[in-house]
């Protein structure tokens, strides 16, 4: 099973470098120069070019790439035109903001999504099962900056019982991990009901219930160790989708994580940041969908005999 | 699923009573979808927002740019169903050109990514071999950086313009596309129809464009009607950004932005544009389901 995951560790290689290549096409596609951007509208002709020589500006594009893929290969993702801080510094800096969010959506999203779940799935056919199904695709297709900013006319404004932003004590974490976990808690909850429904049909489950296993063990034991698989799959892929969730998150509720990072580097033209920031965001997803594989082993046995008999 | 040729009858000048009982594939598609009470809701209220957004200048009872101070963040009432925002510009008017940006924009994204992935997915499919490798290994590195992110990224560079954030958002979605079409391609390819097409000498290109493509539809529509709801809400979120559309254009994530200044006073800004694009999407979901149970009953249970 080690060397299944040395393999696919050694294939998250190929596409980094190709999001590295995929980033640094689209960063130098832009149409202002960054030293005109660094030294402001007064700069003279001459200054700019000096620093266009000093940043390598006037290299052809491949080495330019070369040296950016060099150096990050060492850890060094160059400087922030910004603020002139190593990038991977500022980037690890903000990432445990990041993370945070991110986790707790998640969370959020499991523990809403999967009783939600299976709660339609058992009570299928039923007003019970109507209500949840809505409520999955209201929340599969309301837009999470407005829910973001619906909470907070309803809980900063209305009601004052949260704060609106920053990024300090346990109550500045409710409405940002609502945000971000909604959409997912929506696709958790309609991927479980259907996978529910394919496994209450399942001869083993009506083997279970004939042996007079209690409703209660059958639904735990029997119905959703096999349900979590799929659930899995999708919670996985869209925690990746999640972490690109964070740039609305962390701007609506002004908290200093990686997202904003981008979009304020984005709006400031401050290259170094887009291409460092875009890598790491990629490297997480990467590592995220290897974790989700050594889930699956974990959660099913079937799987981790395969893995063994690849040996 | 592939919607077969094969069920079109090989005579069919065979008499009427065979071509009656075999309709083709898409009647009986809509006959299943008609049955569908959401589904059909959802057609209609997409049908709705098409009208809504054709007929706007019908339908507005202001024009949408035009500013008056004197009548600024007022509350709704009869005379300004929504309000009115800042500028004194009605809300209600604004809400209804909005449509326009939102659904030309979820469209044209769409069929960029749509085009261009459908294109690579066949010919990978069609292909195999090494090219087929690196088209999804290209894919693959797409899909490693979050769709919203990579949207970003390229508004970012390209410059913020409505055919930029249609290519951003387009450029996006392209892995799915590229992956559904190829799915259904290796299936339909080694089909008896396409070895047929093969044995006449027609080419590939009119092979892919006239066998395969048509039997990849069905997966190619559900995708792209989910696909335009998606487009939709990042197109929003990239305008509320301020990445996509900007003021003073009537675009509901750019009005939802400017609003968010006034969420103490004037809460109305932000709700009716937010309810708006969750209307639109929430129905295009809803369409897209039902479809998807309809040219797959199999899926349904």
């Amino acid at each position: 099973m080690l060397r299944y995951f040395t393999k696919r560790l050694i294939f998250l290689i190929p596409v980094l470098l190709g999001v590295s290549i995929v980033i640094f096409a689209i960063v130098h596609l832009a149409p202002g120069d960054p030293a005109e951007v660094m030294l402001g509208p007064s700069a003279t002709q001459e200054d700019i070019g000096k620093l266009r020589e000093q940043l390598g500006l006037t290299k052809p594009l491949y080495v330019q790439y070369w040296i950016f893929l060099t150096n990050a290969l060492k850890g060094d993702l160059g400087r922030s035109i910004k603020s002139n801080a190593p990038v991977l510094e500022e980037i690890l800096e903000r990432f445990p903001a990041t993370l945070t969010l991110a986790s707790l959506g998640m969370l959020f999203a499991i523990t809403v999504g999967l009783p939600l779940g299976v709660l339609a799935a058992l009570k299928q056919n039923t007003w019970v099962d109507a209500l949840c199904s809505f409520f999955a695709l209201v929340g599969f297709s309301i837009p999470n900056f407005w829910v973001g900013l619906m909470l907070m006319l309803l809980l900063s404004i209305t009601i004052p019982i949260l704060p609106s932003s920053g990024f300090d004590s346990w109550k500045n974490l409710i409405m940002p991990t609502i945000v971000l976990g909604i959409q997912t808690m929506a696709v958790i909850a309609r991927m479980t009901r259907s996978s529910m429904l394919e496994v209450i049909r399942q001869d083993y489950v009506r083997t279970a219930r004939a042996k007079g296993i209690s409703d209660r063990l059958v639904l735990t034991r029997h119905i959703l160790t096999n349900v979590m698989i799929p659930v899995v799959t999708i919670a996985g892929i869209y925690f990746g989708h999640s972490l690109g969730g964070v740039v609305i998150t962390e701007t609506i509720f002004s908290i200093p994580g990686l997202g904003r990072l981008i979009v304020d580097a984005i709006r400031a033209q401050d290259y170094p940041v887009v291409q460092g920031g875009v890598l790491f965001f990629a490297l997480c997803v990467g590592i995220v969908n290897l974790l989700v594989d050594l889930l699956y082993a974990v959660l099913d046995p079937r799987i981790k005999a395969q893995y063994r008999s690849a040996k | 699923m592939t919607m077969n040729e094969k069920t079109v009858p090989a005579s069919s000048g065979s008499g009427g009573a065979l071509r009656e009982k075999r309709r083709s594939p898409w009647w009986e598609v809509w006959r299943r979808l008609r049955r569908n009470k959401a589904a059909v809701a959802g057609m209609t209220v997409v049908i709705l927002l098409l009208f809504v957004a054709v007929f706007a200048p019908l339908i507005a009872p202001y024009d949408p740019n035009q500013t008056n101070i004197k009548i600024r963040l007022q509350p709704p009432s009869a005379e300004h169903l929504m309000g009115t925002d800042n500028f004194g510009r009605d809300m209600f008017s604004r809400v209804i050109y909005g449509s326009r940006i939102s659904l030309y924009v979820g469209f044209i994204a769409v069929g960029i990514g749509a085009v261009f992935g459908g294109i690579l997915g066949a010919v990978g499919g069609y292909y195999g071999g090494r090219l087929d490798n690196f088209i999804m290994r290209c894919m693959d590195v797409l899909l490693a950086i979050p769709q919203i992110i990579l949207a970003i990224a390229i508004v970012g560079a390209l410059g913020t313009s409505l055919l930029n954030l249609m290519i951003a958002v387009g450029i996006s979605q392209l892995p799915r596309y590229a992956r559904v079409v190829r799915a259904s391609t290796l299936t339909v390819r080694g089909q008896e129809f396409v070895e047929a097409a093969k044995a006449i000498g027609a080419s590939d290109t009119r092979i892919i464009l006239e066998n395969i493509l048509p039997n990849c539809m069905a997966p190619i529509i559900v995708q792209s009607t989910l696909g335009v709801a998606q487009a939709i809400l990042a197109a929003a979120t990239l305008s509320f950004l301020g990445l996509g559309i900007q003021p003073p254009t009537a675009e509901w994530g750019s009005m939802l932005s400017s609003g968010r200044q006034f969420l103490r006073n004037a809460p109305y800004l932000t709700f009716f544009p937010g309810v708006a694009i969750s209307i639109v999407v929430l129905a295009l979901n809803i369409f897209g389901d039902g479809l998807r149970d309809s040219l797959d009953p199999k899926l349904r249970q």
